[in-house]
């Protein structure tokens, strides 16, 4: 009696058996389909390597019906003007300096303001008003960059004509200051998280030693944070150096070698809007140029990303 | 013990007030820069909303323009983006937890995946301009395959060109590492016993993924999901250099359509001199921001209904 039982319950509780051998042929064939979905990823690195790198090849060594600009003149260049009548120049430094000229701007905007704003947030701010201000840097951080640039234009650039003459329609400044707003909300949330993160008994033992707030803040937990606030200050540069739609409203179409805030720049993010919205031929020199230009702007920010990773693997200070 | 050079208390405490300031002074910035952002493109463009403004399609005349093609542009490529950005990021994400073994194979994804994310968008245009409107440049010059008829909704012609195929695709792979890294980290949340239970129970791994793991993580997927939609929905550097025609006048009819998206929209509007432009691109920014908003406060609802506790 007892027995027949069990033997009811476990036949119930077992339902329909699976057979072994096809149960273990469709977990192979879940195996290799989500594998595959993974190496997806590395497909899309490779192609972007594969692409940038044979246009950008081809562009330095020459097609078989044109010269080649050579990576030595173009990496050392002082003159770019791929677009105009008479000779063309390909030097990419003017574009490189237009970028770090906007991304100096934005960092300098940004970077500080960001900084001590996730301080405030996460050491200072009553938890009702960290909320409010959380969301506030959320929907920030979602507005799209186009609007970023739009901005610029109308609100950013007329504010800083009535303070100088000097300012133009297009200039730097108001593309960096854009460019930092965008990025501000970046900085502030990865900082917090960082300063969050560190222990409260750090917190309790250095209130317990005599420090005011500010002695805690800044010389206890903002450096047991550091690598996280580093590796969210790349992240942003990162942002700002690859931010394409605020630069190309607000910052102008002449690529010069200047760190005058007050002067229309080009960054690489520029030209290559300008190359593919204009009516360059897709076999034309000037057209190759936007790839080199692009590997360039690749390598850029690739660098900074590992920079990140590595400064979060190698200094993070452990604690507990 | 080392020397400490001794401070008096009360300039200890003025700095401790300073900084309470300083602090003050950079949240309080910050928050008004969001709220002279939000103002000064109301006052510009409330007054061009209307619903011929939502309903007419782009023209020379700001007065008449609306951003009909556009914004059913925006939710074709969305669409698109999402059905191939969702199950290859969400798979790869469950991959790379619940599957892949610690090794120099799965470490170099994760690497590469956390590179991926830092690369510029309009790298991924120059990309997607390459391998989905072109393929490669296989069949440059000459004329495209075509399957199937082109009242079909599924009617291809390969290569792509700049199809609202092509400009979902790009977007899938600007978006992929967000939907990667959020998944992740939904899966990760997931507290270990509810695993150890169901392998401890013969379930296999499959099985535990997709009747324990998944449906447990999946408000934090659903959020993490509709954020990266979101930011596919406000880029418009990728669609910029697939060459989106500057002046749309229909809505896609199939995958192969030309189309133009939103935030493309704005930046041609923006771009223009005229007073009249600038007042119907922030009217179009408007819109913009309501179908983001919309976005957020779908991500909180999600995760507000469906979030059970586990343990």
């Amino acid at each position: 009696m007892a027995q027949s039982a069990v033997a009811a319950t476990t036949s119930a509780a077992r339902g329909t058996p699976i057979p072994r051998s096809s149960r273990d042929r469709s977990e192979r064939v879940v195996k290799s389909v989500l594998l595959s979905f993974s190496l997806l990823s590395i497909v899309t690195t490779f192609s972007i390597v594969a692409v940038l790198g044979i246009e950008a090849w081809g562009f330095f060594t020459g097609f078989p019906d044109k010269p080649g600009i050579g990576l030595v003149p173009f990496l050392t260049g002082t003159e770019w003007s791929p677009l105009l009548g008479g000779e063309q120049k390909f030097g990419v430094l003017p574009l490189v300096c237009g970028t770090l000229l906007v991304t100096v701007i934005a960092g300098a905007f940004a970077l500080p303001i960001g900084l001590v704003t996730a301080i405030f947030l996460s050491e200072y701010a009553p938890s009702r008003l960290r909320v409010v201000l959380k969301s506030a840097l959320e929907v920030l951080a979602g507005v799209p960059t186009v609007v970023y640039g739009f901005f610029a234009l109308a609100v950013i650039t007329p504010a800083l004509q009535r303070f100088s003459d000097a300012f133009g329609t297009y200039n730097a400044l108001s593309a960096g200051l854009a460019v930092g707003i965008m990025i501000l909300p970046i900085v502030c949330s990865l900082s917090e998280d960082a300063l969050r993160a560190v222990p409260q008994s750090l917190r309790d033992g250095s209130s317990a030693l005599g420090g005011t707030k500010f002695d805690t803040s800044v010389k206890v937990v903002l450096p047991a944070a550091l690598s996280g606030i580093m590796a969210s200050f790349l992240l942003a540069l990162t942002r700002a150096i690859g931010e394409t739609m605020i630069v190309a409203l607000a910052a102008g179409g002449l690529a010069q070698m200047t760190m005058n805030p007050s002067s229309q720049v080009q960054t690489m993010t520029g030209f290559i809007v300008a190359i593919f919205t204009g009516d360059a031929q897709a076999n034309s020199v000037e057209y190759a140029s936007s790839y080199a230009v692009a590997a360039t702007l690749f390598l850029m920010t690739l660098a900074l990303t590992l920079a990140g990773t590595a400064i979060l693997k190698r200094f993070r200070e452990e604690y507990e | 013990m080392t020397d400490v050079p001794h401070v008096p208390v009360a300039r200890r405490l003025l700095a401790n007030r300073l900084f309470l300031a300083t602090c003050v002074v950079c949240t309080g910035l910050a928050v008004c820069v969001l709220a002279v952002l939000i103002v000064s493109i109301m006052i510009d463009g409330v007054h061009r909303l209307s619903p011929d403004f939502i309903a007419n399609f782009a023209s020379r005349k700001p007065d008449q323009a609306g951003i009909r093609a556009p914004l059913v542009g925006s939710i074709w490529v969305c669409t698109i983006c999402a059905l191939t950005a969702l199950p290859v990021g969400v798979g790869t994400a469950i991959y790379l937890e619940e599957f892949a073994k610690r090794g120099r194979l799965t470490e170099f994804i994760r690497i590469n995946i956390s590179n991926l994310s830092g690369v510029p968008s309009i790298v991924y245009g120059i990309i997607g301009l390459t391998a989905f409107s072109r393929f490669f440049g296989w069949r440059a010059g000459a004329e495209p395959i075509e399957l199937g008829s082109p009242d079909s909704l599924l009617y291809l012609r390969l290569p792509f060109g700049s199809s609202v195929l092509a400009g979902g695709l790009t977007l899938a792979l600007v978006v992929l590492p967000i939907v990667i890294v959020a998944s992740q980290e939904a899966i990760r949340a997931v507290p270990n016993s509810l695993r150890q239970g169901a392998l401890a129970l013969g379930s296999t791994r499959w099985q535990m993924v997709s009747r324990l793991t998944l449906p447990a993580s999946l408000p934090m997927v659903m959020t993490g999901a509709i954020l990266a939609m979101s930011r596919a929905i406000g880029e418009a550097a990728p669609i910029l250099v697939l060459g989106a025609p500057l002046m749309v006048l229909e809505t896609p009819a199939n995958l192969m359509s030309e189309f133009t998206v939103l935030p493309m929209q704005i930046f041609n509007w923006a771009g223009r001199a005229k007073a009249s432009f600038q007042e119907i691109a922030a009217a179009a920014i408007i819109v913009q921001l309501a179908v983001l908003m919309s976005f957020n406060a779908l991500a909180i609802l999600v995760r507000q209904r469906l979030q059970t506790p586990l343990q």
